[in-house]
């Protein structure tokens, strides 16, 4: 386990490096956009004269390295600002939507992660056979449709007829239950948009290894298809789908804008789009970060489970 | 050997999907075995044996059919059960042992596990079904038998994972045992511990077996019975002594005939030696692979480095080329001294030194046609281009024994296994060096093919003076070409001198034990030198 804990250790701080060069991206690239805050809160009709006496007291009229310098040292220790729109802290705006897209990420893989799965391994078990055909047609044309229009058409099927709420409307003190039924129809959205990928990788990194030597040799030692599937192909497997599984979460995580559009959700998505509209650049900043870390992160996660997959890379000595 | 049949075979076909036909590699074979009895089937590579093996199983790979024929298996008729009898019976009565041990155990699971997993399936208690595998593991003379069952297949080393597979073979007792191959990747010292446990193995339990192999020193050892298969039909069957004594057929005379290749004594050189590695030490890492190597390769001859595999014999071709820079030492061609990183030699010394490899399917450019395989070293180390180079590589063509005008254009995917080895000759050949060195150069071929390469080389040698510095395990080469032999074992020299001094007594312990452990047609052998160890 020693190794294991190294190996996390020096990913972690490599995150970090990464973190500080995405931060340092994300602050240029917010600099690069026209126009700034005081210009976009005054309007047109401002005189030069008033929009620069707002920048002054926004702090805007310092140089650039000097305001990356104040925010950074802020954000490391936990204060992300203020809102240059709203004059709120960043961190309270932020814990709710965070909260709110975790849980439809979790919710969406959820669904998403054991479904790519049994339809990966039924594919491969059953490979060229009619169900391999339509588990890959169907999930090719699930993730062939644009997000919103697959949102469309399951508001027009199941909300319209009235199953599920096609507008989603949280409140912190919901019982778990609501929640999950006020967030079903963008969860699915979601599952039947990243399960394709999932299932592929499944499927494919399966039947890459039943050609192997030793998936003979289970034939020959007489276990049943399924055994040899799960027992024989799937632990060498692991390793791509792992990786598959993070960066479909990651997506969960960062990619949902459309959805949290079409279904109203109050995520992080929604607000940073918002954000970037009013030209209020500490929260997209804070937010870009969030989603930075939770690529390291995922990112991570997927490299220390497929070592733990694997006997060789585990015991190395 | 007249128990009551178990395995009756008849006119058996097995076709093999090749586009959109079927082409046959198996065509009407018979075969019949007794309880405890073993058969040996020898054939070169594609002659159909593993095809066979597997059939027994009633078994047939992807891509194959078994189109004919009748396999009955103690009454059981194998091509009318379905495939769930046949999966009841494969395992645990009719198990098997492949080829590459290392390739077959899966990675991902202890070797105690995979042993399990069928007596488990059979409703046997775990640990007895582990009280068993360390009992089968002890007998097998694994070492540690308690505790190597429980490590993983890439933490034991290739003849005791050959051993393991035995072992796990034997789990639950079955009647009939298929060895494909089971010995043919293994180091001849090796090699002879894994003959010997699953000799014994066999008789003790009495088990049937098909024992195939292109060795036929080794299936002497082990088969009762011997049946020859050419181009998946059978040339002849007899029990071991009689086929050893009295082949009938002219292909198996010719198979008993290619150890007969051996090139006269020729008298030791005066002068100074073309080649002279001096004191080398190298390795990766931290670690060092060579240590202190010394020796000369003269001008004209053959010097062959031979050990067992780990002994550094690649490493040293790696530090004579440039490739891997030494720690300490030097290598001296012609009395200079040659520059460590082959970067920093000019073309014109490294065209003197060039290589051929084990691996003739992974050492050509699959893309390129032989044309420019053979033409490219031409061009650049010679400069030739134009008529001059077509002329080139057609005279190369002609010197290794093939139509210039039928082979010129061809990719390496449309030549045998024998004729890419040859084109790996001629493109060393096409640099007009004055060393080659041979890495392990005959050991993907079969018996007959190995002994054309042979020969050829031999020819070249004496119409172009070439020195070779050959890289093989396999002593019966060494007898057949070489001058001088260096001896090699963990990275340092044993023995080094004229091929007839280290192969006459008195030997250096481990060339003892290597020259010993040499498989000998005499079925007697096996039995003979185990008793002489003890």
């Amino acid at each position: 386990m020693h190794a294991v804990l190294v190996m996390i250790l020096q990913r972690l701080a490599l995150g970090v490096v990464t973190l500080f060069v995405v931060s340092v991206v994300i602050f240029g690239a917010t600099e690069l956009l026209p126009g700034d805050l005081a210009s976009t809160l005054l309007g047109q009709s401002a005189t030069p004269e008033t929009v620069a006496a707002l920048r002054t007291q926004l702090g805007l009229d310092q140089p650039a390295p000097l305001r990356y310098w104040a925010w950074a040292t802020g954000v490391v220790q936990g204060d992300f600002g203020v809102s240059l729109a709203t004059r709120r802290p960043i961190a309270d705006m932020l814990a709710m939507r965070l909260g709110n897209t975790v849980f439809l990420a979790l919710y969406a893989a959820a669904l998403a992660v054991p479904l790519a799965l049994i339809l990966g391994i039924l594919a491969a078990l059953w490979r060229n056979s009619i169900f391999d055909r339509v588990a890959n047609a169907g999930a090719l044309s699930a993730i062939s449709f644009p997000e919103f229009f697959v949102a469309y058409i399951l508001i027009f099927i199941l909300a319209q007829s009235g199953f599920f709420p096609s507008m989603v409307r949280l409140s912190p003190d919901m019982a778990l239950g609501d929640k999950l039924y006020a967030t079903f129809l963008p969860a699915l959205t979601l599952t039947l948009v990243v399960t394709a990928h999932m299932m592929r990788m499944t499927r494919a990194a399966i039947i890459n290894l039943m050609a192997s030597p030793y998936i003979e040799m289970a034939r020959l030692k007489g276990l049943s298809p399924l055994r040899i599937v799960l027992r024989h192909a799937l632990p060498n497997a692991l390793a791509p789908i792992i990786n598959v599984i993070a960066l479909n979460l990651a997506y969960l995580i960062t990619g949902v804008v459309v959805v949290e559009v079409v279904f109203v959700y109050p995520g992080l998505g929604q607000l940073m789009v918002d954000s970037v509209a009013k030209r209020d650049i500490a929260v997209v900043q804070a937010i870009a970060l969030i989603f930075a870390s939770a690529y390291v992160l995922l990112n991570l996660s997927a490299d220390v489970l497929s070592t733990l997959t694997n006997p060789r890379l585990m015991r190395r000595t | 050997m007249t128990g009551e049949v178990l395995l009756q075979i008849k006119d058996l076909h097995v076709e093999g999907r090749a586009g959109d036909a079927w082409l046959p590699i198996l065509r009407g074979i018979d075969l019949t075995l007794h309880r405890g009895e073993v058969l040996g089937v020898i054939g070169e590579s594609g002659a159909g044996k593993s095809t066979l093996g597997l059939a027994a199983m009633g078994f047939a790979r992807d891509g194959c059919r078994i189109s004919g024929g009748d396999i009955r298996f103690d009454g059981i008729d194998l091509r009318q059960t379905p495939e769930r009898g046949k999966r009841a019976l494969r395992g645990r009565r009719i198990a098997y042992v492949a080829q590459s041990a290392a390739a077959s155990f899966n990675p991902a699971h202890k070797l105690i596990d995979q042993y399990s997993e069928v007596p488990l399936l059979t409703g046997m208690a775990r640990r007895t079904a582990q009280a068993e595998a360390v009992a089968l593991y002890r007998k097998m003379q694994l070492p540690n038998p308690e505790e190597i069952g429980f490590r993983y297949p890439h933490q034991v080393s290739g003849g005791q994972l050959q051993r393991a597979m035995t072992a796990m073979a034997m789990a639950c007792h079955p009647d009939l045992i298929i060895f494909d191959e089971p010995t043919t990747a293994l180091d001849v010292t090796t090699q002879i511990e894994v003959l010997a446990a699953i000799r014994d193995i066999v008789r003790d339990y009495d088990t049937a077996a098909i024992y195939i192999t292109h060795d036929l020193a080794v299936v002497a050892q082990m088969a009762d019975r011997i049946k020859i298969l050419l181009r998946g039909q059978e040339v002849e069957e007899a029990d071991t002594r009689t086929m050893l004594a009295a082949p009938k057929a002219d292909y198996t005379k010719s198979l008993w005939a290619v150890r007969s290749f051996a090139r006269p004594e020729r008298p030791a050189p005066k002068e100074a030696p073309l080649l002279s590695v001096q004191g080398v030490t190298a390795g990766y890492g931290k670690i060092d692979i060579l240590k202190d190597v010394s020796f000369d390769i003269p001008a004209g001859r053959t010097v062959a480095v031979v050990g067992e595999s780990g002994s550094g014999k690649s490493t040293v071709a790696r530090v004579i080329t440039g490739l891997l820079p030494p720690r300490g030492g030097q290598v001296l061609l012609d009395g200079v001294p040659l520059p460590q990183d082959y970067r920093a030699r000019p073309r014109a010394l490294l065209r003197q030194c060039q290589m051929i490899y084990q691996m003739a399917d992974t050492a050509l450019n699959p893309k390129l046609r032989l044309r420019d395989l053979i033409g490219r070293p031409a061009q650049m180390y010679l400069g030739l281009s134009g008529r001059a180079l077509d002329a080139r590589v057609r005279d190369l063509l002609a010197l290794i024994e093939l139509e210039p005008d039928s082979y010129i254009d061809r990719l390496p995917s449309e030549l045998s296994g024998g004729q890419k080895q040859r084109i790996g000759i001629a493109r060393a050949l096409a640099a007009e060096p004055r060393l080659i060195i041979c890495d392990e150069v005959t050991s993907a071929l079969d018996q007959i093919v190995q002994e054309g390469i042979l020969r050829l080389l031999d020819k070249l040698q004496r119409e172009l003076g070439l020195a070779y510095m050959f890289i093989t395990h396999d002593l019966a080469t060494v007898r057949a070409i070489a001058d001088d032999v260096v001896v090699m074992q963990h990275g340092k020299v044993v023995e080094a001198g004229p091929k007839a001094e280290i192969f006459a007594p008195p030997h250096a312990p481990y060339t003892e034990l290597l020259l010993s452990s040499v498989p000998e047609m005499n079925p007697d052998w096996l039995t003979g030198v185990l008793q002489r160890r003890q």
